[in-house]
């Protein structure tokens, strides 16, 4: 690793980006008092910090091709570590009961604030579990999913404000409304392939943002709707304190029960006919599945989801306006279904942890906390484009002799 | 007939800066397939290394043209550079991986760099100075199109016949289209893929650098996130016009400029970017690839 060869190049490399930085890093201009300050500091960090660092990303690309080039030699038993836990039933099942442990007593353990903030990663876990019918079980391109979210959150507060409709009430409603508007979403799109269906969702979530802000009439626009109750008890209405954890058991059990719904919905018969989309549309429709109803099911069924979503983000902070929905949100999304790994269910949930987890203990870093954010995604889809992980498609293996198959 | 032909040349103006935005997300989506997400970003970058030139040397004296010409050639030259690099860390090691972590990367990327400059300089908005003289043969249809307007369409203008000659009458043009066509098959006749591909991004890059330059020359104020917002029109005008294609980037442009100008002055501003992706709904519905797009038919 420390060869003539990589130095010299890292001292290139360093140099390279000592020039590329220069005028951002090094020259501060200050327009009222015209002056231009100049931090040469900055310059020195930089040249430092990039020698080390394309020392060390050099190396780690070179392992990276090695593993590549072992694996193509033969079958390949390298898997991700997440993997192979979950696959030796003798660890994965005693895993998963402590996991279940720590669920269930988390609110009592710590603080009201942490609480909070595994709502908001539960939150996105279930909109990421529904983005991942779209994108990872049907291959649809969907960049506006973030319309959907937005849709339940205000079907809540203005069914509140107008009607004094309570949540377990707006609850179906708002799943139903999500479903309508994902029909009506995918209706237009039925034709386009790939990146042409991409900028059109996006469109689509921009369009609904845009007219929950400028619609003053309808949706009270920037400044948004206040004041929206949070769930009630049997009728009673809690404290705060108490309103969070009853949240949370919520939002636990919603998480469950869209977890048990997914991973239904993958084995059955609709399910079946997302993934043959997703492989190869022709053959698809070449074996009698009929294309428009899928993908209409396909968006309807993801949008659910994203509605009643959306109706416990505003129960949980009590105020929605058009500023939480921007396309923002829904590439964050997207970034949890596509680092946790496409189409598998556990990937999903760890790739929304790791993703809303992160910035929040980041914060330590105050502003770095972005710029990092996006260099830990860069590099995890170099060193890792499958995602946390990867969909293992199911294969069926016959032990030799025995007679009859094993499901891998 | 006057609010009209403002609106035609505010439309045009507007159009010319998503074109030069345009160009390097068509070109680059056309090689190797890839949504860059960063391209918004390389625009503002070249916003600012325009405006921390044109300061610098405004406070050393020189006069306007000068000052405007310099700025926008060493802005040109860092932005290739950084389309350059960022090619090479974020892309190319993904080459051959599933498209969507390649566009997780360019999202990556484009929040990377939003807030680089974001702590590097400044939150603030930055103003830029108008370095586009008001010229006196103008001075009769200035409330139609002013100065600054007509050197926008000047420029792009200008850039595009040489884009066009570039591609059609040198060897890397031929290169470039032959690699855009089938890479494997570039290839193997002896074409340098990796060379094609970072000319690919330098010359996007350039132009939207350019574009960034006249754009906050014209409008004065810079910031951060301009780049996102500019980066998402000027991919909805390259899909409109079809991507891939690059007069389909530039027809879709202009159309996206026009929409929204006319949809502005006639209707109501505040939705205009409803009416631009409405619009832009439309056109698919009739021509799934767009205005000028190949639909290719798909092979079992």
């Amino acid at each position: 690793m420390f060869s003539l060869n990589e130095i010299k190049k890292s001292l290139l490399a360093s140099a390279w980006f000592m020039f590329l930085t220069f005028p951002i890093m090094v020259i501060r201009v200050n327009t009222i008092e015209n002056v231009v300050e100049w931090r040469w500091n900055n310059l020195y960090m930089v040249g430092i910090g990039s020698f080390a660092l394309s020392m060390v990303w050099r190396y780690m690309l070179k392992r990276k091709e090695r593993g590549g080039k072992k694996a193509d030699n033969g079958p390949s038993d390298a898997k991700p570590l997440a993997q192979k836990i979950l696959e030796n039933r003798k660890i994965s099942v005693p895993v998963v009961v402590a996991v279940c442990i720590i669920v269930m007593f988390f609110p009592f353990v710590f603080s009201m604030y942490q609480t909070s903030i595994l709502i908001t990663a539960l939150t996105y876990v279930m909109l990421g579990l529904g983005l991942n019918i779209v994108i990872g079980l049907a291959g649809l391109l969907d960049l506006g999913y973030v319309a959907f979210y937005a849709v339940g959150a205000y079907s809540y507060a203005l069914l509140n404000y107008h009607f004094g409709l309570g949540f377990w009430t707006v609850l179906p409603i708002a799943a139903g409304l999500g479903a309508m508007f994902g029909i009506l979403l995918g209706y237009p799109v039925l034709r386009l392939r790939g990146d042409y269906l991409a900028i059109v969702t996006l469109g689509f979530g921009e369009i609904i943002r845009l007219i929950l802000e400028n619609w003053n009439e309808f949706s009270f626009g920037p400044s948004g709707i206040a004041n929206i109750p949070r769930p009630s008890f049997f009728g009673m209405n809690l404290s705060v304190h108490s309103a969070t954890i009853y949240t949370y058991y919520i939002m636990v059990g919603l998480c469950i029960f869209t977890i048990f719904v997914v991973n239904r919905l993958q084995d059955s018969r609709i399910g079946r006919a997302w993934i043959a989309l997703r492989e190869d549309e022709i053959a698809c429709q070449a074996m009698g599945i009929d294309k428009a109803k899928t993908k209409l099911t396909a968006f309807a069924l993801g949008a659910t989801w994203a509605g009643m979503a959306g109706v416990l983000f505003a129960a949980k902070t009590t105020f929605v306006n058009p500023a939480s929905f921007t396309i923002w949100e829904s590439v964050i999304i997207l970034c949890v279904v596509v680092l946790g790994g496409m189409g598998s269910v556990v990937g999903v949930i760890m790739g929304a942890l790791v993703l809303i987890l992160l910035p929040e203990y980041l914060r330590a870093f105050s502003e770095y906390r972005m710029l990092i954010f996006g260099a830990v995604l860069v590099t995890m889809m170099v060193f890792r484009p499958g995602g946390l992980i990867t969909n293992v498609r199911r294969r069926y293996k016959f032990e030799g002799g025995e007679g009859g198959g094993r499901k891998e | 007939m006057e609010y009209f032909l403002e609106l035609f040349f505010g439309g045009l103006t507007r159009g010319s800066i998503y074109a030069l935005i345009a160009l390097g997300y068509t070109m680059v989506y056309g090689i190797i397939e890839l949504i860059n997400f960063a391209h918004g970003e390389i625009y503002m970058i070249g916003a600012f290394i325009g405006l921390i030139v044109a300061s610098v040397l405004t406070l050393l004296g020189l006069n306007h043209i000068a000052i405007i010409v310099i700025a926008s050639i060493v802005a040109v030259i860092y932005s290739s550079a950084y389309g350059f690099t960022i090619e090479k860390i974020a892309y190319k090691p993904l080459r051959n991986a599933p498209r969507l972590s390649a566009l997780i990367s360019a999202i990556g990327m484009s929040l990377f760099l939003q807030n680089y400059v974001l702590i590097a300089q400044t939150s603030d908005f930055l103003p830029f100075p108008s370095l586009i003289p008001d010229f006196e043969f103008m001075e009769p249809i200035a409330h139609i199109i002013s100065s600054q307007e007509l050197v926008i369409l000047i420029c792009t203008a200008v850039v595009m016949i040489l884009l066009t000659y570039l591609i059609k009458f040198t060897r890397t043009g031929k290169a470039m289209r032959a690699t855009s066509q089938d890479k494997q098959m570039a290839a193997l006749v002896g074409i340098d893929v990796n060379r094609v591909i970072s000319v690919t991004f330098v010359v996007g890059s350039a132009t939207a650098a350019l574009g960034g330059v006249l754009i906050a020359s014209h409008i004065g104020m810079i910031n951060f996130y301009i780049g996102f917002i500019a980066g998402i029109k000027a991919f909805v005008a390259a899909v409109l016009g079809g991507i891939g294609s690059i007069p389909g980037a530039v027809l879709g442009s202009f159309v996206l400029g026009w929409t929204e100008s006319f949809a502005t002055g006639y209707i109501s501003s505040d939705y205009e970017d409803v009416f631009a992706f409405l619009f832009l709904v439309f056109i698919l519905i009739f021509r799934p690839a767009g205005i000028l797009g190949r639909s290719e038919n798909q092979k079992v």
